[in-house]
Parts: structure tokens; C-alpha cells; sequence
């Protein structure tokens, strides 16, 4: 049982950005605008020009029940949008339409790898919005002596998914992020290599009191440093006896701290009511039809990779950790052993992936296929494996070339027998104490003969051969 | 005055270019302040072009003059507000592109109560409309630049937008034809929004056949409008409304609502009414008394609503994207300033009491409230309309009163629409048409319908304007 | 009654700067407008349902289909009064 010694409470609201639409979410503006120069993708609608109105995107609906039945929600059967009033330079109207009362889904959970084994964490809503635009500061917020406003982002749908305060750790609350990126990837409505895709606003309290929102955190390593942070900066106000009070503070990324907002703002009073340009959506029957068509998600991918491969748990749930990887295990998998692939995938693959900071999309699964035949026919050692990984990533080519160009092929018994009977004759020393009963001078005795063949002998031959000189 | 039909005659011996100057050049000489912003050189442009090609489109060459609340591109579109001086527009709306597909020509944008907020189109920016049937008297509002342009001869037709009685109202002070329609009959697309939930564009001629002919052109269903609907939905029998113009209202069953001839109305105007009523009784109409008792509340229910939507419409004019920008300082105090100098009072004091009744503590007592009466006004017209086809009233309960009378109380003015703004309140039809005279000074009488029901007060607008002679007369002068 | 504090609250939270003149002038005409408001008191909406759209429209949508009604850059920063490269400029923050 894991025992929360700082009554730690943690609570997410994760904007996720439907970016795999087309369109914006209430006009037909196109949602690639990602390489395209400011204000390029916009309308009168987005723009909140003077007379546009708002047309509600269907797909965004269905994307958002989507995500409502992946979280195990309710997906209610009447729901509307209101207006949320406030003022921001970034949002064109001077009030967002979001939802209020009766949000599309809430009421689910899901179940995350916590510090004590699976650990459920509940959502209360999952909500439809749209995005501000994105405002650009010269040097910080708090410095800058004005800001410059691009509105391409303007009107992107976007959900709100608010968690419960069930995390009890910042580890639990990176855990949670990850999954929940893992889920909406899966259902292939968002994609989050995409600049801005997914933000999170974090509310967290320690020992019952007051909690702190920590807004402008947009990564998940981001918000596992912004609540360490916070949780120090709690401990030492009510260590030197005071307070922690009620407030919005700001995430600052580069210094990874938080700062205080307190200012004005702060009396908020959004004056909500429901958009007079927007009629409401009775959705009934839609849920039954859009569960149908979802896909497989990644507890149930894990548990049949499990079943289906018969790889490892801790295996299968790291494959399935990324909708990606898992696609590229399975492709792999279906032409080659599955336990290999598992192992040089997962453990390998995935280590010097994450070292180089790259993806899974770096690398062919051809190229994969090609590895572990070389390995399966042993014409190649499992160091020669990695070395074409590695240079793969780093330089490109095919594993054929690098084999002929490192000459990677595994060398042939008579050469690693002549390779022995040097390395025995030139460590006397070694050999001597292996005599004496070192077994572990063994070892270097195999390290001189992988010198001499330049790695391509393998090791467990070489090891054999000196074994029955020695004798 | 030309009607549309005579305006098209006249073309076959004439030009379109001729047309266009004519009342190009009375819009010069007039004295009444009806535009914002005349469209000389566009509309001259356009008018060779369409002689040149010989379009012919439902209006093709004839001039036509719109609201200032109704996005144009390419021409300043204001809101007869400082806060939009200066604004082009890089769209049009849904109507202005119908408009131009049908060949008409937009001679220009007309003055109105800034942000369409007011009865008397005092509280323009730009100054006061001048009422065509004497100067020292408002045209009414919101759009009082299009009813004095239409009566003042310096546009055959127009577009205005009712939001609580901005088109009945001056129709009915300047002596025209005022419709507004069913909420969701014509698109908002592009209409600049006072109170979302309300207001519908309606349109100004001197004969109902003119009125009719221009809502022909701009009904009908827009995809980027979600509250439009489709005509199909319409009790309409043939493909136009035009085709509602006949000469009969044998059977047709009057309803005449005791709650609009209260005490406040003037006497000529009560009146006139119940004489074109009797009129209509003579050509075969059958009249009855009906009750509307929730009426009384239907100010205060429309007010609240229309301030709290405006409030949050107007959230919009921040200086940043376009219109009026005063010195920088932060973010929030340069918003405070640019419409603290933009807006003027009775925008101010409408955002202010919108604010208050949305805000956290009074939401439920004033705007939830608000809403709650409305249901009962709206049932008050299902339960009347269960015995009758159409209801008459008096427009206004008095005729145009004068400039600065009523600009500083504003519950004064907010009385003036007490007659106009349930209609708004159930999104039911209602047609505003010449129907006497008070003291010189012209009286229109309201031919309110069911929902979608136009073709019922269409025709019988239409059938007391074959046998009466209200329309014909004009101010002295015009 | 709202008073003229309260009024400084309306006026920050509808973003409209007031002088002193303007507080003094605008706080009784708001008074007497709610005052008339105030009549609604009398009407019993007990279980009364209210009316946000006099249609009773639902589920209207659009199709998820790019390239209808954008506009050129130029347009879009055609009516801003402060602009630097292809952005609109704001005031500073804070
Ligand atoms: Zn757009």
C-alpha cells in the first residue's frame, strides 16, 4: 500500500486538441496550419469578426464521444455549448464557447500503472471547447512590451478532460498524462507530435489545504517538474507557518518554477449562458453506433499481445505505450519470432530511440526484419545488431550496407581458433591465473580474442574454443 | 414615389446609370442624415456594368440602401458607432450576396441607433436622423436611416433589422411598409449582433409588393447560420411569398389584443387602428377580442435578454483585430479605454446592466427570470393564434416624437416599444403598414402571424393597401 | 440598488473605464431601469421552463470540409490598427 505522507492530491485539466479533423470546430477553416505563416488559415468566424457566426463541426462531436466511451464516461443524450465570458487578447469574441451544464461525457476513469500497482483515476468531465489563438511574447510574459497575436490556432477544437484529484504523486500525474495521450492516439483523432496539441492545467494541494491552479504546462515532463516544484514550494510556506492560499500560478518552463498570477484577473466572474448561435445537440443513439466503430485500446492490445505473442506483460505494455510502436511491433511480429522482435524492439530499438530523442517513425520495420533474420541465421553477432541499429539512426543506409561496410559477418571457426591460440600465447599471465582457478581471467582471454577479430567473432564460440585449449 | 415594378419599366427606355445618379443626387441635397456612408463610386461602377451586360436579375440595376449593422464588403460598415469607424468589412453577409445575385445595386449604408440599441436613431455617432415627414421629429429606430431614406425618396427599398420593433417602429413613424419576419427566415450570417436570440433582418418599400418582392430574395435557408431555416419548413403554398399578395381576406380571422390599446397609446393612433380594422371587417375579415395577459412584462423580459446577449457581443471590440484603438498601455486598462472612448451612453449603460444581470448572483433573478416570462409570452400568442390568423395592433402607440424628447429618460424611451417587443419575444412574424394619419404625422398599424406564417400577413397588408390610400400619400416635399 | 461601488465592479468586469462624472451620472439611470425591471418580481415562473431559442431547433451541423469562407492573410490584418510583420500587436500584458 502506498503510503501518501503529504495527503498529496492532484487533479488535471488536459486540453486535448483534435487535430486529426479537418476542419476548425466551428468553421471551415483547415486545421494544417502548422507550417504556415501567422494568420494565414483564418475567417471571419475564427477571426470573431463583427456578424460571423459559429456552424458546430459533426465530426467534433463524434471525436468527442469518442473520447467520452475510451474513458469509460457517460455520453449524455442532451448537451449544449454556453458562453464563457472573460478576456484575453488571444480569444477574438471576449468570451469562449465551451460547455457549462450538460457537458458531452463525464462520470469515467481510467486506470493507470500508480505507485502502488494499477491505480484508477477518475474523470469527472470530459468537455467540448474551442481553442484561443496562440500570442507570442517578447522574451517573458511579465517583460514583454507588447504581444503579437496569431489566430491560426483560433477555433481548433479542442476537449477539456478533467481528472478527479485522484494522483497522489507527480510521477502518478506524468503516468495519467501519458496514458491519457496514449488513449486519444489510439482512437486516431489527435496527433501529439503537433506543436500546442496537448496543454495542461494542474490543480494541487498538500496536508488538506488550499489548492494551487498551474497553468501553461505543455509537456508531460513539464508537469511532473512543475508539481515537484509546487509541492516544495507548499512544504516550505507551511513549514515557515504560514498559508497556502487559493490561487492561478504561472508555469515557468525554462526556469522550471511556478510563479504567482495574482492580479486582478483573479476575480473572475465568466458569467456563463448558453450560445444564442448554437442550437442544442440531442445525441442519443449516437453513442451505441460510435462505440461499434471504436478501436482496440491499449490495455486491450496489451493483454492480447500477452495472449497472441506470448511476450512478457512488462513487454506488451511498453509496445502498447505507444499506438505506433505497438503498429510497428505487430508488422513485425507477423513475419518474424514474436519474442525476438519483443526483445530487440522493446529493450533495444526503444533504448536508443528514446537516447536520440527520436521516434519509432525513424526507423523501418523492414529494416527490423532484416536484423533479426541476420541474428535468427546467426550470420551476424547480437553486438553486430546493435551497431546497425545505431547506425541506422545516426547516419541511414540499409542493415545489408552497414554489415558490408563495418564487415560485420560473423567470422568462421578457424579464425577465432587462431585468434584463441594468440590471445593464449600473448597472456600468459591470464592463462596462469585461470590455472590457478580465476575463471574470471576467462574473460579477458575472450575480450583479447573479440580484439582481434574486431568484434565479429561470437563471444560464446570464442569462449568454447578457449575453453578446449586450456584444457 | 417609384416602386420596384415602375423602377424596371422605366429601365427598358432608360439605364440603370441614370436611375443611380437620381438618387444619388437626392441623398446629396437631403437634409435628413440617412447615411453613414453613400457608395457613390461602387454603385455608378456597378450600374455601367449591369447597362453594359444587360443583366437581368429580379433587381438587376436598382439601387437599394442597407443598415449599417450588415456586414458589406469592401464598403465601411460602422454600427453607426466611433468604435467601428473606419471598419470594411472582408465579407459579405448572407442577404448582401443574395442581394447581388439578384442585380441590385447598394447605393449606400444607412444611420441608425448605434449598435442598433434605440427607438429613435438619436444615438448614432453619427447624429440624428431627420424624419422625412417633419424635421424636428425622429424617424424612429434602431434602423431609422432606412425607413427615412425609403420615405424620403432616396432609396426605392432597404434592409433594416428588428430586434425588439427597429424596422415596425420606423416604418410606422415614416409612413412605409416594415417586415419583420419568423426568426430563422433569413439568415444572420454577416447582420452584426445586438441580441442574437431577438433579432431578424427585415425590409422597408413603400408598397407591401416591394417589401414582399425584396424578402423573396433574402429568405431562405444558410448553412453558416444554425438558427436559419429552411423555407420548406414555411405554411407557404407556391414557391414565392409574392404569390401571398391577393386581394381577398374573406374569413380571415382577426385578433385584436386589448393589451396594445392600454392607456399610453394616443388617441389618433388607437383610432386608426380600429378603423383599418373595421375596414378589413368590410371586406369580409371577422374580428375578436383576444388576451394576451403577460404583455404587460414583455419590456422588461426583453430588455433584460437583449442587454445580457449585447453585453456579451460587444465583448468583441477590443481594438486589437479592428475599429478603435486609443494609446497603449497593459492589455486590460488599453481594452478599459478604447471602448470606454468607442462606445457611447446608451451602449455603456446597456453592456453595464447586461453584465449585471448575467453576473454571478443575479443571473437567476433577472436573466434566467427574463426567460421564464418569455415562455409565458410565447404561449400567450400559441394560445391566441388557436382562434385567429392574424393579430392587429398598433405599432407604436404614438407617432414620431421630437428630437431630444425622450434621449435623456431612458425608461421613456424603453416604453415606446412596448407594442413591438413581444413579437420578438415568440420569433413570430409581424408586418407594420401606413394605416393614418395623427396631427399630420403618419400611423402604421401591426399585422402580426404565426410562426412561418408571412403569406397570411402578407396578404392581408396587402388587401388593405389595394383598398385604402395610406400609402400613397407622401411628406411634403419627397 | 446598485450603488456606485458596485458600479465600479460592472464597469471592470464589462472592460469599460468610467470616469468620476460618468459614475455619478450612470449610477440612478441604472437604478431606475432595474427598478422597472423589478416588476417581474410580481409574476409567478414557478416550474416555468425557459426559452432560449423560439425554434425548437437541435443537431445542426456542419460537415468536416475544408476551404469555405477563409480569408487571404492580407484581409484578415486588412482592419487592424496595430500590426508588426504578419501579426496583430497587442499592448503588453502586464
Ligand atoms: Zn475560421
Amino acid at each position: 500500500m502506498y503510503e501518501n505522507r503529504d495527503g498529496i492530491m492532484i487533479g488535471l485539466e488536459v486540453h486535448v486538441q483534435l487535430n486529426r479533423l479537418k476542419t476548425k470546430v466551428f468553421c471551415g477553416c483547415t486545421t494544417d496550419y502548422h507550417n504556415d505563416p501567422p494568420n494565414s488559415h483564418v475567417c471571419p468566424v475564427c477571426l470573431g469578426l463583427p456578424g460571423a457566426l459559429p456552424v458546430i463541426n459533426k465530426k467534433a462531436v463524434e471525436a468527442a464521444i469518442k473520447v467520452g466511451l475510451a474513458l469509460n464516461c457517460r455520453v449524455e443524450e442532451h448537451t449544449q455549448f454556453y458562453r464563457k465570458n472573460y478576456y484575453y487578447p488571444d480569444l477574438p469574441k471576449g468570451f469562449q464557447i465551451t460547455q457549462y451544464d450538460f457537458p458531452i461525457s463525464s462520470g469515467g476513469y481510467i486506470i493507470i500503472e500508480g505507485e502502488d500497482g494499477e491505480h484508477r483515476v477518475g474523470i469527472t468531465r470530459a468537455h467540448m471547447e474551442e481553442d484561443p489563438g496562440r500570442l507570442v511574447h517578447e522574451g517573458t510574459i511579465d517583460k514583454s512590451k507588447y504581444t503579437l497575436i496569431d489566430y491560426n490556432r483560433s477555433g481548433m477544437a479542442l476537449l477539456e478532460i478533467v481528472s478527479d484529484p485522484d494522483m497522489r504523486s507527480p510521477k502518478e500525474a506524468r503516468r495519467y498524462l501519458d496514458k491519457l495521450r496514449n488513449i486519444v492516439e489510439y482512437l486516431d483523432i489527435f496527433d501529439g507530435d503537433l506543436e500546442g496539441a496537448l496543454r495542461v492545467d494542474a490543480n494541487i494541494s498538500i496536508m488538506g489545504g488550499q489548492r494551487a491552479e498551474i497553468k501553461n504546462i505543455s509537456s508531460h515532463k513539464g508537469a511532473e517538474k512543475a508539481l515537484l516544484f509546487e509541492i516544495v514550494r507548499q512544504k516550505n510556506v507551511i513549514r515557515r507557518g504560514g498559508i497556502v492560499v487559493q490561487e492561478t500560478r504561472h508555469f515557468d518552463e525554462a526556469r522550471e518554477i511556478t510563479l504567482s498570477m495574482r492580479s486582478k484577473e483573479e476575480a473572475h466572474d465568466y458569467r456563463y449562458f448558453p450560445e444564442p448561435d448554437l442550437v442544442p445537440l440531442k445525441i442519443s443513439g449516437w453513442a451505441p453506433a460510435i462505440k461499434a466503430t471504436l478501436p482496440e485500446l491499449p490495455d486491450a492490445r496489451r493483454m492480447r499481445f500477452v495472449e497472441e505473442y506470448g511476450i512478457t506483460d512488462d513487454h506488451a505494455r511498453a509496445l502498447t505505450s505507444e499506438l505506433k510502436l505497438a503498429i510497428f511491433y505487430e508488422d513485425v511480429a507477423e513475419k518474424a519470432d514474436p519474442r525476438t522482435a519483443a526483445v530487440w524492439v522493446c529493450d533495444v530499438l526503444k533504448g536508443e530511440l528514446n537516447y536520440r530523442d527520436m521516434t519509432i517513425e525513424a526507423f523501418k520495420k523492414e529494416h527490423m526484419l532484416s536484423i533479426i533474420e541476420l541474428l535468427v541465421s546467426k550470420k551476424i553477432t547480437e553486438d553486430g545488431a546493435v551497431e546497425i541499429i545505431r547506425a541506422l539512426l545516426d547516419k541511414g543506409g540499409s542493415p545489408e550496407e552497414i554489415v558490408k561496410e563495418k564487415s560485420l559477418l560473423k567470422v568462421e571457426g578457424d579464425i577465432v581458433s587462431i585468434a584463441a591460440a594468440e590471445a593464449i600465447k600473448e597472456n600468459p599471465g591470464a592463462v596462469a591465473d585461470y590455472n590457478s582457478g580465476k575463471e574470471k581471467a576467462l574473460n579477458s582471454l575472450v575480450g583479447a580474442v573479440m580484439k582481434k577479430t574486431k568484434g565479429r567473432a561470437d563471444a560464446r564460440t570464442a569462449r568454447e574454443i578457449l575453453l578446449g585449449k586450456l584444457r | 414615389m417609384a416602386t420596384i415594378n415602375e423602377l424596371k419599366e422605366s429601365m427598358h427606355s432608360g439605364s440603370s446609370e441614370e436611375i443611380v445618379a437620381e438618387y444619388l443626387e437626392r441623398i446629396e441635397k437631403s437634409k435628413l442624415n440617412a447615411f453613414i456612408t453613400v457608395a457613390k463610386e461602387s454603385a455608378i461602377n456597378r450600374a455601367r456594368e449591369i447597362d453594359s451586360k444587360g443583366e437581368k436579375g429580379m433587381f438587376s440595376g436598382i439601387p437599394i440602401a442597407i443598415k449599417d449593422n450588415i456586414s458589406t464588403k469592401g464598403i465601411q460598415t460602422t454600427c453607426a458607432s466611433k468604435i467601428l469607424s473606419g471598419y470594411v468589412p472582408p465579407y459579405d453577409a448572407h442577404v448582401i450576396e443574395r442581394l447581388k445575385e439578384a442585380g441590385a445595386i447598394i447605393i449606400g449604408k444607412t444611420n441608425m441607433d448605434e449598435f442598433a440599441m434605440g427607438t429613435s436613431t438619436e444615438t448614432s455617432f453619427y447624429g440624428p436622423t431627420r424624419n422625412p415627414w417633419d424635421m424636428e421629429r425622429v424617424p424612429g429606430g434602431s434602423s431609422g436611416g432606412s425607413a427615412a431614406a425609403v420615405a424620403g425618396g432616396e432609396a426605392p427599398f432597404s434592409l433594416g433589422s428588428d430586434t425588439g420593433g427597429s424596422v415596425r417602429c420606423p416604418a410606422s413613424f415614416c409612413g412605409i411598409v416594415g417586415l419583420k419576419p419568423t426568426y430563422g427566415v433569413i439568415s444572420r450570417y454577416g447582420l452584426i449582433s445586438y441580441a442574437n436570440s431577438l433579432e431578424q433582418i427585415g425590409s422597408f418599400a413603400t408598397c407591401v409588393r416591394d417589401v414582399t418582392m425584396l424578402f423573396d430574395v433574402i429568405a431562405g435557408h444558410d448553412s453558416r447560420d444554425s438558427t436559419s431555416v429552411d423555407r420548406i419548413d414555411t405554411h407557404l403554398d407556391a414557391r414565392t411569398y409574392a404569390s401571398a399578395l391577393v386581394n381577398d381576406v374573406k374569413g380571415l380571422k382577426i385578433g385584436v389584443p386589448e393589451e396594445y390599446f392600454d392607456e399610453g397609446t394616443d388617441k389618433g393612433v388607437e383610432n386608426s387602428v380600429r378603423d383599418a380594422i373595421n375596414t378589413l371587417e368590410e371586406l369580409g375579415a371577422k374580428s375578436q377580442i383576444v388576451m394576451m395577459p403577460h404583455t404587460k412584462y414583455a419590456l422588461s423580459a426583453y430588455y433584460i435578454i437583449a442587454m445580457s446577449e449585447a453585453s456579451s457581443n460587444l465583448a468583441r471590440f477590443d481594438g486589437m483585430r479592428y475599429g478603435l484603438r486609443t494609446e497603449d498601455s497593459d492589455w486590460h486598462t488599453t481594452f478599459s479605454q478604447v471602448r470606454a472612448a468607442g462606445f457611447g451612453d446608451e451602449v455603456k449603460r446597456r453592456i453595464m446592466l447586461g453584465t449585471y444581470a448575467l453576473s454571478a448572483g443575479y443571473h437567476d433573478r433577472y436573466y434566467l427570470k427574463a426567460l421564464k416570462i418569455r415562455t409565458l409570452i410565447k404561449q400567450d400568442f400559441e394560445l391566441a393564434f388557436k382562434d385567429v390568423d392574424v393579430l392587429i395592433a398598433p405599432t407604436m402607440p404614438y407617432p414620431a416624437f421630437k428630437i431630444g424628447e425622450k434621449i435623456d429618460d431612458p425608461i421613456s424611451l424603453y416604453l415606446s416599444d412596448v407594442d413591438t417587443v413581444p413579437v420578438n419575444l415568440a420569433g413570430v412574424p409581424s408586418i407594420s403598414v401606413p394605416c393614418g394619419f395623427s396631427g399630420g404625422l403618419p400611423i402604421g398599424m401591426q399585422i402580426i402571424g404565426k410562426h412561418f406564417d408571412e403569406a397570411a400577413i402578407l396578404r392581408t397588408a396587402f388587401t388593405f393597401e389595394e383598398n385604402t390610400d395610406f400609402h400613397n400619400k407622401t411628406p411634403e416635399g419627397m | 440598488m446598485i450603488t456606485k461601488k458596485d458600479l465600479e465592479h460592472i464597469g471592470w468586469l464589462a472592460r469599460l473605464e468610467l470616469s468620476d462624472d460618468e459614475k455619478e451620472k450612470y449610477t440612478p439611470k441604472l437604478n431606475s431601469v432595474l427598478d422597472y425591471f423589478n416588476e417581474l418580481d410580481e409574476v409567478d415562473t414557478e416550474g416555468v421552463e425557459p426559452t432560449y431559442h423560439v425554434l425548437q431547433l437541435y443537431n445542426v451541423f456542419r460537415d468536416d470540409e475544408p476551404g469555405i469562407g477563409s480569408i487571404t492573410q492580407e484581409e484578415a490584418l486588412s482592419n487592424a490598427p496595430k500590426k508588426q510583420d504578419e501579426f496583430f500587436k497587442a499592448p503588453r500584458m502586464m
